[in-house]
């Protein structure tokens, strides 16, 4: 795997994360479309996701949910909007509540196209959040323990330098 | 005086984060100093409104605020959200990259055959 590029947009709320891997296409758009490769990768090794329902297909919704270390679970869902195999991809992503069911809140959007050269497929994901709050929430459900306090201790080195400034 | 709470790196990461060349620069002029929409305007060689535009999508972010003041529309950057926005947007990134990393491992694993 090669990261060709990444953008953050503070303003957009925006993160476009391209990668290469030496793969075919046929086989990249897979790890997307069957759910037991996608939850290997959705989320981190200490925080697995399960997919409940997931089917690429246009105006269907799947289900997930995220298993945090002690077995709490967060739920989440996607909203296939747009798919066309093996090239590209558009999904919303909400939240759920415990019981599975979509919270009302607005979902982000995250597009996702494909291209093959000469055996090597090109990745890009792009996500728009509609709110730092949304984001905050996104990460917060997608991250590994470990980069939880390292931003906890980037916060409190913050407050430390905003008290020494101020 | 804002500016100082930050460090030179943070403020280089923030403002790589601002794609747009305008908005990017009305952020800098009003991190440094609270100012009016009409003075910030007089700096593009675009329209008031078009400077409003771009104050707009800046305001809806929470990257500045903007306060009416008599009659003139005064606008500061926003730093906790600036950085708490480079922050979070830096953990995505984070996260993309361990998914590409888990993604690349999937794929270099040898197949069994089609299985969806």
């Amino acid at each position: 795997m090669t990261v060709v590029s990444s953008e953050k947009d503070l303003d957009k709320l925006t993160l476009t994360f391209t990668a290469e891997f030496p793969a075919s296409i046929d086989r990249v758009w897979q790890v997307w479309e069957d759910p037991r490769q996608l939850e290997r990768w959705w989320g981190p090794p200490t925080v697995p996701a399960t997919f409940v329902r997931h089917e690429l297909r246009p105006g269907t919704r799947s289900d997930y949910y995220m298993t945090v270390p002690g077995g709490d679970r967060a739920h989440g869902w996607w909203g296939i909007v747009e798919v066309d195999a093996p090239t590209s991809l558009a999904v919303d992503l909400g939240f759920s509540d415990s019981d599975g069911e979509p919270t009302g809140d607005a979902p982000s959007r995250m597009s996702v196209t494909l291209s093959e050269d000469d055996g090597v497929t090109r990745m890009t994901s792009t996500t728009q959040f509609i709110s730092l709050d949304q984001l905050e929430r996104m990460v917060e459900m997608g991250m590994e323990e470990g980069l939880r306090l390292a931003m906890g201790q980037i916060d409190a080195l913050l407050a430390e330098d905003s008290r020494q400034n101020a | 005086m804002v500016v100082d709470e930050l460090s030179d790196a943070e403020v280089d990461r923030i403002f790589q984060a601002l794609a747009d060349a305008t908005r990017r620069d009305i952020v800098g002029r009003a991190m440094q100093r609270e100012q009016s929409v009409s003075t910030l305007a007089t700096h593009y060689a675009m329209s008031f409104a078009a400077v409003q535009k771009h104050v707009a999508v800046l305001e809806r972010a929470s990257l500045i605020t903007k306060e009416r003041r008599g009659r003139e529309q005064i606008v500061r950057g926003n730093v906790d959200t600036l950085r708490r926005a480079a922050q979070l947007l830096g953990a995505y990134e984070q996260i993309w990259h361990d998914r590409a990393v888990r993604i690349g491992e999937i794929l270099s694993e040898p197949q069994k055959g089609m299985e969806s």
